[in-house]
This record gives structure tokens, sequence and C-alpha cells, in this order.
């Protein structure tokens, strides 16, 4: 599901040359940055080379009648289709309304995971005896709790937002608290020898120390929100997209189903790259 | 005189669901104003543990610490402790590491930004900071480290192996350039060592600990006849090996019967 994870920002990172300037370089260096760059403009060439033959051969396959138009659909008929919606502007509510539950769900997971985490921090009791609930809770595969949340709540966005916030919280709260407790306890007890409390080992070390967990908890999370979002609006919508894809499949509009999971595609991709502008703010300013 | 630190007849052992270890034994001993000591032992036999009691980290099981005469406080800011790492904070500058123990201590008033930055400038970090840890030498981070601790003025100063992190040329310099700053300060320190001749090229005295448990097998006054006694010149000094073959001795003497075979 979170396939786009191997984006190749690691790559961009360790741009060499960028260090210093005024340096006169050598001509192997010459030579095995030429390289490099070449081979990061193949490497991004077949990225898209990739997705462009696949779109000329399903077209075309569709076109000869090799495959069945009707149910195998065709880039062409997808991108019609994505007009005629904008045309009437229908599409926008879709994917504005799933675009909203999953960030407000992301955004639940995000501050009720740290502040759980933290809790869990504070109190090495509670965390010994919760343990085995939280890890049960993140077992669980949750496209079960959909159902009974329809029940309890009503076929209403709270649903959606809480059977997204179900998929991430659990593992979430599992993996802040980990990385928390990993903090080297050397750094703890300095805090302890400048006559610090606990509460300053939290604020001064475990929080600023953890940032780098937090944020790539956040990618793994905004995801796996998407995914539960998905699984409510199949359950319980009269809009987003989720709901778009269980109608259109009931109705075999193939072309309204194959356009949406590209704009969820799309959607998941712009997410996942907001939190990585995210990211790199943060490496800038430290 | 009061000496300024008093350790009488401390006990301390650790507990796990294994057993009890028993690390300290029937310790005593003390140190007075202005007087740099170093403890030395085999590894493992206690000295850390021991200045965690001394730093009140911890509870002695049995004895007492005094501190200018008074029973030791829970924390007491009278007192600094500097670690074996620098643990300097990659997410803060330079300058705010070192202002760390007084946002701590609530003390973070103009008169001790400007003190630090004094400090920064004398022990030629000025340029520095700015800079993220990362960017220093071993020796600079841990100058840094000692201004981060003795920005919070304290009486005395506890060491635990500050120099062992750093490799061994650099171990030399630091050691040199840190201890002629402690001197220099008049602060009262306590060394805890493993590495016998930086035992002897910085300290007055020289505690001799025995294995686990450990207990003060001896204390070793130290004096040079130097016209400059630093740390390196002491070491060129003959009077070195004197003293280093002293101490070796003393730690070997229990060498065939170690308590480690008895498990």
């Amino acid at each position: 599901m979170n396939r786009q994870v191997p984006n190749g920002q690691n790559k961009n990172r360790a741009l060499p040359g960028k260090k210093s300037p005024d340096f006169h370089q050598s001509d192997s260096q010459t030579q095995f940055l030429k390289k490099l760059r070449r081979h990061r403009y193949a490497v991004q060439c077949a990225r898209v080379l990739i997705l462009v033959l696949f779109l000329i051969l399903w077209e075309g396959c569709a076109r000869r009648g090799i495959i069945d138009s009707f149910i195998f659909c065709s880039p062409s008929r997808i991108a019609l289709c994505f007009r005629d919606m904008v045309a009437d502007r229908s599409i926008f509510l879709h994917i504005g309304v799933t675009l909203y539950e999953t960030v407000v769900s992301f955004l639940l997971v995000t501050v009720c995971g740290i502040f759980a985490a933290v809790l869990l921090w504070c109190s090495r009791g509670l965390s010994e005896v919760l343990e085995p609930y939280l890890v049960v809770l993140n077992s669980l595969p949750k496209s079960a709790l959909a159902p009974l949340l329809i029940v309890w709540l009503g076929a209403t966005p709270t649903t959606i937002i809480v059977a997204g916030m179900s998929v991430a919280i659990f593992g979430s709260i599992m993996n802040l608290y980990t990385s928390f407790a990993a903090v080297d306890k050397e750094k703890l007890k300095l805090i302890f020898t400048l006559h610090g409390n606990r509460r300053h080992a939290l604020f001064k070390v475990v929080l600023p120390g953890s940032v780098p967990a937090v944020i790539s908890n956040m990618k793994v999370n905004i995801g796996l929100c998407l995914v539960g979002v998905v699984i409510g609006e199949f359950l319980a919508a009269r809009s987003g997209l989720g709901y778009l894809i269980i109608y259109s499949s009931q109705v075999f509009k193939m072309d309204w189903l194959l356009m949406s999971i590209v704009l969820l595609c799309i959607m998941a991709m712009g997410l996942y790259a907001v939190i990585g502008v995210v990211e790199k703010i943060y490496r800038k300013r430290f | 005189m009061t000496p300024i630190l008093e350790l009488k007849h401390i006990d301390y052992s650790y507990h796990t669901p294994d057993g009890e270890t028993k690390a300290l034994s029937d310790i005593s001993f003390c140190l007075t104003k202005g007087e740099f000591v170093s403890v030395v032992g085999p590894s493992g036999c206690g000295k850390s543990t021991l200045l965690s009691l001394i730093d009140g980290l911890m509870k002695p099981d049995k004895g007492t610490l005094l501190l200018n005469g008074s029973p030791l406080t829970e924390n007491s800011d009278r007192i600094g402790y500097m670690l074996q790492h620098d643990h300097l904070f990659e997410w803060r500058s330079i300058y705010r590491n070192v202002l760390l123990g007084a946002e701590i201590s609530r003390k973070l008033t103009p008169e001790t930004k400007r003190r630090a930055k004094e400090m920064l400038e004398q022990y030629g970090l000025k340029q520095f900071a700015r800079s993220r840890p990362s960017e220093l030498s071993g020796g600079m981070r841990q100058r840094a480290a000692l201004i981060r601790t003795l920005l919070l003025e304290p009486e005395l100063l506890l060491l635990d192996e500050p120099f062992s992190a750093l490799d061994y040329q650099t171990r030399l310099t630091v050691s040199d350039d840190i201890g002629q700053i402690i001197r220099r300060s008049g602060k009262t320190a306590l060394l805890v060592t493993h590495d016998l001749s930086e035992a002897v090229s910085l300290a007055d005295r020289v505690v001799i600990l025995t294995r686990r448990p450990a207990s003060v097998a001896r204390i070793l006054p130290i004096s040079f006849d130097l016209e400059e006694d630093t740390p390196l010149a002491r070491r060129n000094a003959p009077e070195f090996k004197t003293y280093f073959n002293e101490i070796w001795k003393e730690l070997n003497r229990d060498e065939p019967t170690g308590p480690e075979r008895t498990k």
C-alpha cells in the first residue's frame, strides 16, 4: 500500500560537490560526479518510461479489442471521465471529502499518538500493564471494526474519521513509545546530574530527540489513515472516493472506478510529499 | 577546617532478579577544599556508582555522606557532574547546550548568559557558539561539556572518566587542558578513572579501590617537585613512574584470589 516510500530522497540528500564550492575539483572527482548524475538521470527516465509504455500498451490493447474495454477501461476513457466530472464539479466534492477525512484522522492520530506515548513513557507500570492490549489491538484487522463503528456512531463522517484513526493509532503509539524508551539512558542521567527531574528529561531530551522518529511515524500514518478512510467510505458514505469506488463497481462504471483509484494514488503521493516537505524544513533548521 | 566532602562507611548493593551484587563496601575518605583527588580501581569495581551516590542520584544502603559538614540533600546544586561522554544535544547549538543546566535550574539570567559567552571565549569556543556539536572535535566537545558543568558554579566537580571516549593523543592534550582549567578555577575535583597515568598526572591524592565489592585499599598522596605543575609536565617527571608502579602493585595485589572466580 505504501509503495511510494522508496522515493529516493536519500540519494538526493547525498548530493556531493555542494560542500565546498571554492575547492578545486580534481578530474576524477568531476568524472565521478558526471557518472553519478548520468545514473540518476537514467533512473528517472526509466521510471517515466515504464508509466508511458504501460499507458500506451493499455490504450492500444483496448482500441484494438485485445482486451475488453468495458471491463478493463482505457487511459483515454479515464481521462474523459475525469474531464466530465471536473466539468460538473462533482469530482471536487468526492476528492474534498476524502482529503478532509484523511487529514483530520491523520492529525488526530498524530496528536493522540504522541500524547499516549508520553503517558506510557511517564509511567512504566502503565506501559507494562497496557502492552498486551496494544499488541492485540494493533494486530486486529481494522476493517473488522468498521461495521461496528457504523452501528455505534451512525453513517456519518465521524465514523469514517474514527475508522481512519483506528488503522493507524495503535501502531503509532507503540512505535513512538518504543522510540521514546530507546533514548540513551546516559542522556537522561545528564539531565539528572544537572539537577533536573523527569519533566525536564521529557521536554529537553526525549521529545526533541524523537522528532525524526515522529516524522517517520507520520509518513507511515498518512498512508494508513487513507486506507482506513477508504474502508470507512466503502461502508458508510454518500460521497468520497471510497464511496465512488464501491458505487461504480456496483453499477459497472469501470471508468469511474479506475479514475478513483488513480486519484487515490495521486492523493497518497501528494500527502506523502507534504510530510516530506515538513521533514526538509526540520532538517534545514537543525 | 571541615572537609568539603566526607564519606563515612558507605555500602551499596545492586539488586536484580538474579540476585544481589555488592558494589561498595565500607568506603571512607574525604576531600578538602581545592583538592584534586583521583579514584582508581579495576574495571567494574563500582567507581561510577560511587560518583552517582555522591551526586545524590542514588542512596547508599549504609553510611553517611557529608557535604561541607552537613548531610547530603538530594540533587545538591553545589555538585557538578561530568559524564564519560559529552552528551551534547545535536538539536541545540553549542551555546544553547552550554546553557542547558542553567535552563533546568531556572538560572537563565542575563548574568548567566554573559558568563556563558565569556567562558566560551575563554576556552576558545567563541566562533563555535552557533555550531552544532557534530561540527566540533572530540576535545572541543569535552570542553563545551565542562563549561556546561562549570556554569552552575559547583563547589565540587565529579568527573566520571571524562576523557576515556577520546583517542589517545586528544586525550593527553584534553586532560592537560581540562586539568589546568579546573586547577586555575580552584574547584575541588573527584576524578574516577581506570587510567593510572591519568590519575597520577592530575591528582593530589589517589584513592585506590579493591575489586568488587570495592573498598579503599590505600590512599596515596602525590606530589611533584615541578616549577610548572601541569599534567603533561608531570608525565615527564622521574617521580611519575614511581607513583605509577606503586599504584599498579597495589591494584594487582589481590590478583590470584580475584572474587570474579567465586561465581
